[in-house]
């Protein structure tokens, strides 16, 4: 019964639901992410990579320009020159995708853990100063509003331009002329090339600006949320984004939805540390929900056609 | 000194050709595909590209639509020398493909299918779906082709889904209209609907390049006609001064046969006797509402229909592979023309029937006729590698026995190859399909089930095929044959069993005529 009071009681806190959308900005970004790379027909799963290098960039660059501006553009160019390595190989070369993605993730934690090694004499990263941070933002008065306020309009920097972003891409995918393209690509490649789309071109913007948006949210955590660099700092957060996008059916909306659910997933297990009930069991708990999801309880999840797929013109 | 010269070339015009391929090269590895190619198309005509498969025409298309690249040899639009580096410079010199495989993404509208790559506005901008539902409906009224720009293309008939590929490249400003084997998956009746449209998109001032391998369709439709065979040149046509055994003779390098010469059939007892047969698609829908026909010893009764009405879980449910929710499936042993032992076959699995004496030739060849990356010896007895004369206890395989079985069968039924010890997947599509129908045929069945047993196979080996299935049946076999081509059906069956949206509406005579059975085949009746 402890359990439930803790429960009940941690669940009417704003500090929980502040924390709740903060975690769902952080997989937001890297799950639309993938869910652009998967909707051209490139598998990505290597958002953990590009993630934990865009952090160890943002800092090196934020330190090296002592501008939290440059910092940003550091992490981007990091996350979307990872991406570009996962297109190359599985655009031209055709190789399988998911094992370009696994060597992508791997190589990245060895990577930064080198460069922090080399770069810092093996001293780690100090932790930054305040201007170097990505800040938190309030929203004027609107954030004064009880409850409603802490918890929406308290956030950091990063979570306003991820709501941006999430509504940019629900209206790019859906509205406008590059998005029929992308979705064309990811169905039936063979068809929108024969129409005269650019298959290898979009699917390589496509692919770069899921690197560009891990890369972000790479600097997100190191810049915003810790404020400092370690070593392995996504901790499998790429993974959780790559499970949103599945549970969301790769649309933007639903990937929004599913990244709240497993931000308060995230947060109550750090939130229930003293109700009786083992944190890394409740962790758990966004894992089981999208097995569920996976094994179609939660309706059908089904990966646009090409998901995957190589494309080699004039086949059929 | 080619064939091609002795017969009346198409004349010289003052006018450039629309299209000029002059010696088009392109090889793979160990295949060439195109061999120094020559191909003419006057403006305005409709030009028919015939050949069998494998001959290149495809290959030739694709080239010339760019999605593939020729070794060597040039290319001339209106006289002009291009370069077609892909499919977008293809549509920049109005040049227009629907391919065999339509090239549509299901999940989309019809408009979103048609304006695709080239959607009013910028790429940046919104897309416009009040203009492009325009445009669409604009050019339906012009060419005449009425469509529903809002509907999702998995949801219309494979009719309207060419419509909207002809609309595609009326779209894109095509000039020249390249349709590859348009005709493969239409009924009669849409068939001639297509040929009207293209005479009229002719009459229009448009280019036609049709490339097929039905002969009737080249003399009702075309102007001048390109043979090709074997990847070569074969000859250059006018169709007015042609005849079907001339291009026949052309495609194949010889002689062919291209009536099926066959004496009445002696029909004895009913061996064959499926009825009320329901079964359920791979969605749970059911899909078979209620099939009943008998087929009779020394009779090839066949199913005729448009593809999707239900053939091949028809054809599942008769062979085992497909378990059926209602109905009864029986097969009655037939000797010296008496009636002996029934028995019911219905929950048997394919191994059983097998046993039972159902012969069973696959629509699908490759996936389901053969191992293809085995050899050939491993093929001859497949699903047979328990009979005591291949294994000791269903256990060892006689390797010898096989090795010596393979040899006979491949003598015996004339499968062209170096040796019994070549994967399956080396031979062509007529030998292998020669493979499947050697081992079927020498299993000694009650019952031969052939599923488009001439699909993709060349004319010489269809003559072949056609003649062993006859054989078959004046051996006193009963002969259920489910084809797509409906003159492999009117040729062979004896009757004609109908098959519309997962029933037999009609069963009629081997003399029923084109129009009447596209009217069954689209659900009408006749009666």
């Amino acid at each position: 019964m402890l359990f439930f009071q803790v429960l009940f009681r941690v669940l009417q806190s704003s500090d929980l639901w502040n924390a709740t959308l903060g975690f769902a900005a952080l997989l937001l970004l890297p799950a639309l992410g993938g869910l652009i790379s998967e909707r051209s027909g490139v598998v990505n799963i290597a958002m953990e990579g590009m993630m934990l290098t865009g952090a160890y960039a943002g800092v090196m660059s934020a330190l090296a320009t002592q501008s939290v501006f440059g910092g940003l553009m550091g992490a981007m160019v990091a996350g979307g020159l990872m991406a570009l390595v996962h297109a190359f190989i599985s655009i031209n070369f055709k190789a399988n995708q998911i094992v370009s993605g696994i060597a992508i993730n791997l190589a990245a934690l060895g990577l930064t853990n080198f460069l922090l090694f080399v770069q810092t004499g093996g001293q780690g990263v100090p932790s930054l100063k305040d201007s170097l941070r990505l800040p938190n933002i309030s929203l004027g008065p609107i954030s004064h509003i009880p409850f409603i306020g802490p918890v929406f309009f308290q956030q950091n920097i990063i979570f306003y331009v991820a709501i941006l972003i999430l509504i940019g891409i629900q209206f790019m995918l859906f509205h406008t002329n590059i998005g029929l393209r992308i979705r064309a690509v990811g169905e039936h490649p063979q068809a929108a090339d024969t129409a005269g789309v650019n298959v290898y071109l979009v699917r390589y913007l496509c692919v770069i600006s899921s690197g560009i948006l891990s890369g972000l949210a790479g600097a997100f955590l190191s810049l915003g949320i810790a404020g400092i660099f370690n070593s392995d700092m996504t901790a499998g957060v790429g993974f959780i984004a790559l499970a949103a996008m599945i549970f969301g059916k790769y649309t933007p909306w639903s990937t929004g939805v599913a990244c709240v659910i497993f931000g308060l997933g995230e947060a109550l297990s750090i939130r229930l540390q003293d109700s009786g009930i083992s944190p890394d069991l409740l962790s758990t708990v966004p894992y089981i929900l999208t097995l569920i999801a996976l094994v179609g309880l939660i309706g059908r999840t089904t990966p646009p056609a090409a998901d995957g797929v190589p494309y080699y013109p004039g086949s059929e | 000194m080619q064939e091609s010269m002795i017969i009346a070339p198409v004349a010289e015009s003052e006018v450039p050709y629309a299209v000029e391929m002059r010696n088009i090269y392109k090889a793979w590895p160990g295949v060439v595909a195109n061999d120094h190619v020559n191909l003419r198309v006057r403006k305005g005509d409709i030009h028919a590209l015939v050949g069998e498969n494998g001959a290149g025409k495809t290959t030739l298309m694709n080239i010339l639509y760019g999605l593939l690249h020729q070794d060597s040899g040039e290319i001339y639009i209106n006289g002009q020398p291009v370069h077609i580096t892909g499919p977008r410079d293809a549509i920049k010199m109005r040049i227009g493909m629907v391919h065999q495989h339509f090239m549509l993404i299901p999940p989309l509208t019809v408009a979103e299918n048609i304006v695709l790559g080239h959607e009013p506005g910028s790429i940046a901008s919104v897309y416009d779906v009040k203009k492009a539902r325009a445009a669409i409906l604009e050019l339906s009224r012009q060419y005449g082709l009425p469509i529903d720009p809002d509907v999702r293309v998995e949801k219309i008939s494979v009719g309207l889904q060419q419509r909207v590929e002809i609309l595609k490249m009326l779209y894109r400003a095509a000039d020249i209209l390249i349709m590859d084997e348009p005709t493969g998956v239409l009924t009669p009746q849409e068939t001639n609907e297509l040929f009207d449209v293209l005479r009229g998109l002719v009459a229009q001032g448009k280019t036609v390049i049709f490339i097929t391998h039905k002969l009737r369709e080249v003399l009702a439709l075309s102007d001048t006609i390109t043979v090709l065979r074997r990847g070569k040149n074969a000859g250059e046509l006018l169709t007015s001064g042609t005849d079907q055994a001339a291009i026949a003779r052309l495609m194949v390098g010889r002689e062919v046969l291209l009536r099926v010469e066959k004496t009445p059939a002696h029909p004895g007892p009913t061996v064959l006797h499926v009825e009320d047969l329901h079964a359920q698609s791979d969605r749970g829908q059911e899909i078979l509402h209620g099939v009943s026909f008998d087929v009779h010893a020394g009779e090839i009764l066949g199913i005729a229909g448009v593809e999707g009405n239900g053939q091949s879980e028809l054809l599942e449910a008769l062979t085992g592979m497909r378990k059926s929710t209602k109905g009864q499936i029986s097969i009655t042993q037939v000797t010296d023309g008496q009636p002996g032992t029934t028995r019911d076959i219905t929950v048997m699995n394919a191994r059983e029937e097998r046993r039972a004496g159902v012969a069973h030739i696959p629509e699908d060849r490759r996936g389901s006729g053969l191992v293809l990356t085995a050899p050939l010896y491993d093929n001859m007895i497949l699903g047979r590698q328990g009979w005591p004369q291949f294994s000791w206890k269903d256990f060892v395989l006689l390797l010898r026995n096989i090795a010596s079985w393979a040899k006979k069968l491949v003598a015996e039924f004339d499968v062209r190859t170096p040796s019994a010890d070549v994967p399956a997947s080396s031979l062509s599509g007529g030998n292998q399909q020669k493979v499947i129908i050697a081992r079927e045929i020498a299993s000694d069945p009650l019952v031969l089930i052939a599923a488009q047993p001439t699909r993709g196979v060349d004319i010489g080996a269809i003559e072949f095929i056609h003649r062993r299935i006859i054989e078959q049946r004046d051996a006193g076999k009963a002969v259920l044959l489910v084809s797509a081509e409906l003159d492999e059906i009117r040729s062979l069956s004896d009757r004609i069993a109908v098959m519309y949206e997962g029933r037999i509406v009609d069963t009629v005579t081997p003399d029923a005529t084109e129009e009447q059975l596209g009217i069954l085949m689209t659900g009408g009746t006749i009666r």
